[in-house]
C-alpha cells in the first residue's frame, strides 16, 4: 500500500537495527509515550530487532488506560439513565468501572452507540431533540480539536441536548511527572507524534532542558519507531539532550495553529487525575466557563462521585514504564483481556493488553 | 424438577461475571469460543458435535453426509458486493463445502418484524433464489415467523443444509498434521469492511465489495482434481485469525504464519489503517483455509488459481508441533508474535 509498506519493509528495518547496534556501547532505557507505539512494538516484534542494551518501556500515552476509573463510573451512570443516547468510541466501551462496563449497560438496554467522531454524536442530538445526547470526550491533544468542534458547533447552532463528559489529558505534564519521580529510570523519550501533529514541539524543549533528557518526536510505523530510537541512542550516545524530530512528514514545529485555537476557545488547563497514577496538576482540559453548560458531569449531577482502584493491579507503575506487564502477578492468570483488572488490560493499545495478545509465553523462533 | 435446578445451579459461565448476554457472545472471539465450549458443547456432547467443524458428518445406509445450519442477522440487509439473502445462501453453502460435502438441499426459516416493506422482501427472496441456482443447491423447506414491531430487525433468516460426501476424506482439525501448509483462497477482510462502511456510513474513494461467493464449486473441483484435503474453515466472523487459532487449538498444533504473504488489497489495509483495525480478525463470505500436505500444496494453487484467476490464492502458513495449540506470525519486519482471539468483535480505537 503506498505509504504504508514503505514503512514496513524488512530489510530497512533490519538495516536500521545494526545502525542502533553500532551506536549502542552502553544500556539504555527509552519510553515510548504514545500507546499506538507501543502498539506497533509489540505487534511487529520491534524490540526483538534491538540490541540487548536499549530497552523500551511502555509510556502512560493510551487514552483508555489513563482515563480515572470514577470516569468510567460516571460514564456508566449517565449512560444507565432512561433518556440517555451514550456515544463513546469504540475501545471506551470494554473499560471496566467500580462493577460493570458500558457494553454490560448496552445489554441491559442502554442507548450506547459507538461512533467515530464527536460530530456524528452531535447529529445525533440533531436528530433526537427530546433525548439527551451525551459524548464521552476522552483522549490526548489528539483528540481534543474534534470533540472542541464538537462543542463548538453545539454552541453555535443552540443543540440544548449535547453534552459532553470530558477527561482529556495532555502529554508534557506527564513526562514531567514521569521524569520527577524517585523511581524514574527513562534516559530518553520518543515523544507522540499525532500529539505533535496537533501541538507542534515547542512545549518540549524546556523538559529536554530542565531534565537533561533527549526527545525525539516519533512516528508509528516500524521504520518511524526504529529511526525514532536511533535518533534517541545517538543523542544519549553523544551526551545531547535535544528536542528532534523524527516525523516531519507529519509534524511541524508550531503544530495546527487552527486546531490548537479551536482547543483553547473551548477548553482550559486543568489538574486530571490518571487512572493508576493519581492527580497530576495542570495536566488535563476542562470545559472554559462559557462552555460549562456542555458539561454532562454537571448536566446529571455526578461530578462528585469517586471510586477505589483495584489494589492487585500495577497499571500507575507499568504506564510509568517501572514495570512491564509480565511482572505482574495477576498478568495473564487473575487478569486477561476477557476479566480486566485495569485499563491497560483493555485497550489495544494498553501494555498489557499488548502483551497477552502478542507474545504470553515465550515463542520458539 | 429437582434435575432442572442441578442444572441451573452449575451454570457453566461465571455469572458474576456476565449475568446477560453480550454481543461479543457473539462476535466470533474468544467469548463465543467459551459460550459454545462450556455450555453448549458440554449439554449437549456427542461424536457428531464433538468434531467442532463447520458441520456434522455421518453415515446414513451407506451414504455419508453432512448437515449444518447458520443464522444470519446482518444489518444493513443490502450491501456491496450482497445482501442477507445471498449471505443465507452461500453461507450454508459454504458449512457444507468447509465438510467436503455437495450441498443439495437447503430449509430456510424467515423470523420478519411487522412493518417490513414486502418490497425489501421480495428483493431478499429473489437474492436467495439467484446464490442457490449459482451454488446449485434447493431450497426445500421453510417456515415464516413474524414479530412485533421492534421485537426484530427487519428481517433475520436461518437456513440449514444437507449434502453429499462422495470421498473417502476426513476433513476435520484433527488430521492436520505437522509439515501441512496453510493456503488461502484469497485476499481477506473485504466483507468486514464492506458492512462496516455502510453501516458507519464511512466512505471510501470506491465501494469496498463484500467477497461474498458459494465455495462448493471449487472444493469439488479441488477433490475431483485428487487433492487429499485435510482440513477447511471458511473465515467468517473472528476471520482468519480466529478459525486458524481453533484448529491450532483442537488439532493440538502450532500454525506458522507469514505477514507478508497475506493477501489483503489496498483499500481494505488503508481502512483498516484509518480504523485501526487488524484484517487478520475481519470477516469474509467467500475466503477458506485449507490444510494440505506439503507435496500437494502446488497442484492445490493450479485448481484453486484455475477456478478464480484473479483470487490470489496462495500459501500463508505451515503447521509445526511447537507451541502446540498456538498460533503465531511473522511481521513484516521478520519478528515473531502470537496471533490470538479477541474477546468480542474488534471495537474501532480512538486516534
Amino acid at each position: 500500500m503506498k505509504f504504508i509498506d514503505e514503512y514496513r519493509d524488512g530489510k530497512a528495518a533490519a538495516r536500521y537495527a545494526r545502525l542502533i547496534a553500532r551506536a549502542t556501547t552502553k544500556p539504555w532505557t527509552i519510553m515510548e509515550v504514545c500507546g499506538g507505539q507501543t502498539h506497533a512494538i509489540v505487534k511487529f516484534g520491534i524490540d526483538e530487532l534491538l540490541p540487548k542494551d536499549v530497552e523500551l518501556v511502555h509510556g502512560p500515552g493510551c487514552p483508555v488506560c489513563v482515563t480515572p476509573l470514577e470516569l468510567i463510573d460516571k460514564a456508566i451512570e449517565i449512560a444507565s439513565r432512561p433518556n440517555v443516547i451514550f456515544c463513546s468510541f469504540g475501545d471506551m466501551l470494554r473499560v471496566p468501572g467500580s462493577s460493570k462496563d458500558l457494553l454490560v449497560v448496552k445489554a441491559s438496554g442502554g442507548d450506547v452507540r459507538i461512533v467515530y467522531s464527536p460530530l456524528d454524536a452531535v447529529k445525533i442530538a440533531e436528530a433526537n431533540p427530546a433525548k439527551e445526547v451525551v459524548f464521552f470526550a476522552v483522549g490526548f491533544e489528539t483528540t481534543a480539536p474534534a470533540n472542541a468542534m464538537a462543542v463548538f458547533q453545539a454552541h453555535q447552532k443552540g443543540i440544548g441536548n449535547f453534552s459532553i463528559l470530558v477527561s482529556h489529558v495532555l502529554v508534557p505534564p506527564a513526562m514531567e511527572a514521569i521524569l520527577s519521580s524517585p523511581i524514574n529510570r527513562v534516559q530518553g523519550f520518543l515523544a507522540a507524534g499525532h500529539v505533535c501533529t496537533i501541538m507542534g514541539y515547542t512545549e518540549y524543549e524546556p523538559i529536554a532542558q530542565k531534565y537533561n533528557i533527549p526527545i525525539v518526536v516519533t512516528g508509528f510505523e516500524p521504520l518511524d519507531i526504529l529511526q525514532g530510537v536511533y535518533m534517541c541512542v545517538k543523542q544519549l550516545e553523544e551526551g545531547r539532550a535535544d528536542v528532534e524530530n523524527q516525523y516531519a512528514r507529519s509534524v511541524r514545529k508550531e503544530g495546527n495553529l487552527p486546531a490548537q485555537k479551536l482547543i483553547s476557545e473551548v477548553f482550559c488547563v486543568v489538574s486530571r487525575k490518571w487512572r493508576g497514577v493519581g492527580e497530576i496538576p495542570q495536566s488535563g482540559l476542562g470545559l472554559r466557563d462559557e462552555y460549562r453548560e456542555f458539561d454532562a458531569e454537571l448536566r446529571f449531577g455526578v461530578a462528585s462521585y469517586t471510586a477505589e482502584e483495584s489494589s492487585e493491579c500495577i497499571s500507575g507503575l507499568i504506564l510509568q514504564g517501572v514495570k512491564k506487564p509480565h511482572e505482574c502477578t495477576a498478568f495473564g492468570t487473575r487478569c486477561t483481556p476477557e476479566r480486566p483488572l485495569g485499563a491497560t488490560m483493555v485497550s489495544s493499545e494498553g501494555a498489557c493488553a499488548a502483551y497477552y495478545r502478542y507474545r504470553r509465553v515465550s515463542v520458539a523462533s | 424438577m429437582e434435575s432442572v435446578k442441578e442444572f441451573a445451579m452449575s451454570c457453566p459461565i461465571p455469572i458474576d461475571q456476565y449475568p446477560t448476554v453480550l454481543l461479543a457472545h457473539g462476535g466470533g472471539g474468544r467469548l463465543m469460543h467459551q459460550l459454545i465450549e462450556s455450555m453448549f458443547v458440554p449439554v449437549f456432547s456427542n461424536p457428531l458435535l464433538d468434531v467442532r467443524h463447520d458441520g456434522a458428518v455421518f453415515q446414513l445406509n451407506g451414504t455419508k453426509l453432512a448437515f449444518t445450519t447458520d443464522s444470519y442477522v446482518v444489518r444493513p440487509l443490502f450491501f456491496p458486493g450482497g445482501d442477507i439473502g445471498t449471505l443465507a445462501i452461500n453461507g450454508t453453502v459454504n458449512d457444507l463445502a468447509m465438510c467436503g460435502a455437495r450441498p443439495l438441499y437447503l430449509s430456510a426459516g424467515f423470523i420478519l418484524e411487522e412493518g417490513l416493506p414486502m418490497e425489501t422482501l421480495w428483493r431478499v427472496v429473489q437474492s436467495m433464489k439467484q446464490a442457490a441456482e449459482v451454488a446449485g443447491v434447493q431450497l426445500v423447506t421453510g417456515d415464516t415467523k413474524v414479530v412485533d414491531k421492534g421485537k426484530g430487525d427487519l428481517v433475520f433468516i436461518n437456513t440449514a443444509g444437507v449434502g453429499l460426501i462422495e470421498h473417502d476424506l476426513t476433513i476435520a482439525p484433527t488430521s492436520v498434521e505437522p509439515g501441512d501448509l496453510v493456503l488461502l483462497n484469497g485476499d481477506i477482510g473485504r466483507h468486514g469492511i464492506a458492512i462496516m462502511a455502510v453501516r458507519e456510513g464511512l466512505e471510501f474513494e470506491s465501494a469496498i465489495e463484500s467477497d461474498c461467493a458459494p465455495l462448493s464449486d471449487l472444493v469439488m473441483k479441488l477433490i475431483d482434481a485428487g487433492i487429499r484435503i485435510k482440513c477447511m474453515r471458511d473465515l467468517t466472523r473472528g476471520g482468519l485469525a480466529s478459525a486458524l487459532v481453533e484448529i491450532a487449538e483442537t488439532a493440538n498444533v502450532h500454525i506458522g504464519i507469514d505477514e507478508s504473504a497475506i493477501p489483503v488489497r489496498e483499500d481494505v489495509q488503508g481502512a483498516c489503517e484509518i480504523l485501526g483495525f487488524d484484517p487478520l480478525y475481519l470477516a469474509n463470505e467467500g475466503r477458506f483455509v485449507m490444510f494440505v500436505a506439503a507435496s500437494e500444496a502446488e497442484r492445490a494453487l493450479a485448481v484453486m488459481g484455475a477456478c478464480a484467476p484473479d483470487s490470489c490464492a496462495c500459501v500463508v502458513g505451515r503447521v509445526t508441533e511447537d507451541p502446540p495449540g498456538m498460533v503465531t506470525l511473522k511481521s513484516r519486519i521478520g519478528a515473531t508474535r502470537i496471533v490470538d482471539m479477541f474477546s468480542g468483535e474488534q471495537l474501532p480505537r480512538i486516534c
